[in-house]
């Protein structure tokens, strides 16, 4: 079986002189597996750093906002969000749509770069998966809690209740409903399944007791033993088999919100897409926000190389060109449509009452990432950081533009408003922020942030017919 | 109490690079062993073939896991929106397998990812938190840098001496024999 096959000196090849393929390392500086496992578990195993202990006290006093908006709502009334006749969706999709889209980047590094073969996605793949569930948990806040009693929240879910109806499921805010829970519990899954052998090395490696229970726990007596790694091998790949169509239809079904409603701006065919390339372009813009940091305060320059930073502005890069193609579209359909009121849904959001949202979400979202044509600027990391801000920024605006802009000048004058945020609106969404560091610094500091089995079969050691 | 306090498992034999183990692995398998095993930090390329595994059967657990739900998502629609408590909306058809496809396909999905992880799990035979292997005292570096083959004492052609040697032969270090404690 397999056996190494010689090549054969093609006649070409005596003609012309190929110019030699460099292949750029993965893992730079010739580390070998050792080392992969200390740094990765060192960061776990090591004394928690004074600036962990800063940063997580500061992301806890940013999620009380959250805390505090949520209660202030609950015990006042959904009343205390900006949300009035027009614009009934207002901050609360913008900010769900906003975080959900942060996820997909997750799942598209898990899964879709795992079914292209992409083998650079290993050193990075644990962490945006994280990122995912993370992200997810603080997007279901707010339709959660916009439905106002939120007590009444699991008539949602398909269980009895006393009045003996149930969901129905002509709306697709029902399917939604099904498209996120399932988003959340299919990436908590995959991440936790790919973790099981690293939780197993932590477990094998723990001194104290509690690490034993805790990582022994989770690696559910994993062996590393061929069998093991047979079925585990498949149930991954399988389960990046179901991601991908997953992630697809997640953020399709939330355009759904939008594209099945009749109005002008939202009923477009052109939304799923266009949702799903803007999801993943903010969900990159997001994992480069986090792993540049990480990268740093970590040391990992040898496992998160120019080369998967490259990579990544690449795909930010080609995602944002589409997502300014898709605004160029919309607009050229609604001209080619001829439809007036789809027609003036496109100037009012250009250059109507919310024009402004209009031109930062452009400025953010299609010229921005432009930069990362040139290497200078991928190179220069504290940039490419600082950008990858502003696609975060700008894909929270498209939300915006796309939810206000429509409701706030639909078809009768007389019905025209103007939405503003409340503080309670301001504070309850800048919370999730600290919401979501605080679950992401607990990541970094009790979970092996990259998958090491993973990183160390894409090195040179791995292949079982080189001599190493 | 009996004098007896622990029962040999198996030999084990342990090999720096995933070369060796795979060479080794093959000769294992020519000399006719049957119940033995490799541990590697990482999926071997290859040597599944090489120990004469067939394909997994995770698929298996996928696919019923997927028809499951896809079947759970459409009785549940019908069931509601057209048994239980019919509804007119929008005059839309109280059941329909169009309008609530995005239900049924999630729930293919999700049942899916159930029935992959929960297969893996049962083919695996996990969770186990307890096994002779762990014994070796240094099975942890099998997940950090170093590779294992394992022959179980109960293969028929186990034969403490000549196993032993013929791991070395193969280029196993630090051969030794695992013994399972017992109480």
């Amino acid at each position: 079986m397999s056996e190494v096959k010689e090549v054969e000196e093609h006649e070409i090849l005596k003609k012309v002189d190929p110019a030699p393929w460099k292949d750029v390392p993965l893992v730079l500086n010739n580390r070998d597996y050792k080392w992969v496992t200390d740094k990765i578990c060192g960061i776990v195993e090591s004394k928690t750093p004074t600036w962990w202990w800063w940063c997580f006290i500061t992301a806890l006093c940013i999620a009380s906002f959250t805390g505090m908006g949520l209660v202030y709502l609950v015990s006042t009334g959904v009343g205390v969000w900006g949300n009035n006749n027009p614009v009934n969706w207002g901050w609360a999709i913008v900010n769900f749509v906003f975080w959900i889209g942060i996820g997909h980047a997750g799942t598209l590094i898990s899964a879709v770069l795992c079914l292209l073969k992409q083998k650079w996605r290993t050193s990075i793949n644990r962490a945006s998966e994280a990122m995912t569930v993370f992200a997810v948990l603080c997007a279901g806040i707010f339709p959660l809690f916009h439905v106002g009693r939120v007590w009444f929240a699991w008539w949602l879910f398909p269980i009895p209740n006393a009045n003996a109806i149930w969901p129905q499921f002509r709306s697709p805010l029902e399917w939604d409903v099904f498209a996120v829970s399932t988003y959340a519990t299919v990436s908590i899954l995959f991440w936790y399944m790919g973790m099981i052998p690293d939780m197993a090395v932590l477990r094998d490696r723990a001194t104290e007791t509690w690490r034993k229970y805790f990582y022994g726990f989770f690696a559910m007596g994993w062996r590393n033993a061929n069998n093991h790694w047979r079925n585990f091998e498949m149930a991954y790949l399988l389960l990046a088999g179901l991601s991908t169509p997953l992630v697809l239809s997640v953020h399709t079904i939330v355009s759904f919100d939008f594209a099945v409603a009749n109005l002008p701006g939202w009923h477009t065919t052109i939304f799923p897409p266009y949702f799903v390339a803007g999801a993943i372009f903010s969900g990159f813009g997001m994992v480069l926000t986090l792993l540049l940091p990480v990268r740093a305060v970590f040391g990992l320059r040898d496992l998160i190389t120019q080369k998967h930073i490259d990579n990544m502005c690449m795909i930010t890069l080609a995602t944002g060109s589409l997502v300014g193609y898709a605004y160029a579209m919309e607009f050229f359909i609604a001209w080619y449509g001829a439809n007036s009121y789809e027609g003036f849904a496109f100037i009012n959001r250009a250059f109507g009452n919310y024009w402004w949202s209009y031109w930062i979400m452009v400025s953010c979202n299609v010229i921005c990432p432009q930069l990362f044509w040139f290497k200078k600027i991928r190179q220069n990391t504290p940039l490419v950081w600082i950008i990858s801000i502003f696609v975060n920024v700008g894909m929270w605006f498209e939300r915006f533009v796309i939810a206000n802009t429509t409701l706030s000048r639909d078809f009768l004058p007389s019905s025209w408003g103007y939405y503003s945020p409340t503080v309670v609106d301001i504070f309850t969404f800048f919370g999730t922020f600290g919401f979501f560091s605080v679950l992401f610094l607990l990541f970094l500091r009790f979970l092996p942030l990259m998958p090491m089995c993973e990183v160390k079969s894409v090195m040179p050691q791995a292949d079982p017919h080189a001599d190493h | 109490m009996s004098d007896i306090m622990d029962i040999k498992y198996a030999a084990a034999a342990t090999f720096s690079s995933a070369k060796e183990l795979y060479d080794a692995a093959g000769k294992v398998k020519e000399k006719g062993y049957s119940n033995w095993e490799c541990f590697s930090p990482i999926p071997v390329h290859g040597l599944d073939a090489q120990m004469g595994y067939a394909r997994s059967k995770v698929p298996r657990f996928t696919l019923a896991g997927g028809i499951t739900g896809f079947f759970t998502g459409m009785l549940i629609v019908w069931f509601m929106n057209e048994f239980d408590y019919p509804l007119i909306v929008g005059g839309k058809p109280y059941f329909s397998p169009i309008y609530p496809f995005p239900v049924f396909y999630e729930l293919t999905i999700l049942f899916a990812a159930f029935g992959t992880l929960f297969g893996m799990f049962f083919l695996n035979r996990l969770p186990r938190h307890n096994h002779p292997v762990f014994e070796h005292p240094d099975f942890g570096r099998t997940g950090d840098d170093k590779f294992m083959i394992v022959i179980e004492v109960e293969d028929p052609k186990f034969d403490d001496e000549e196993t032993v040697s013929f791991l070395e032969e193969v280029g196993g270090k630090a051969v030794q024999i695992i013994r399972e404690p017992i109480d």
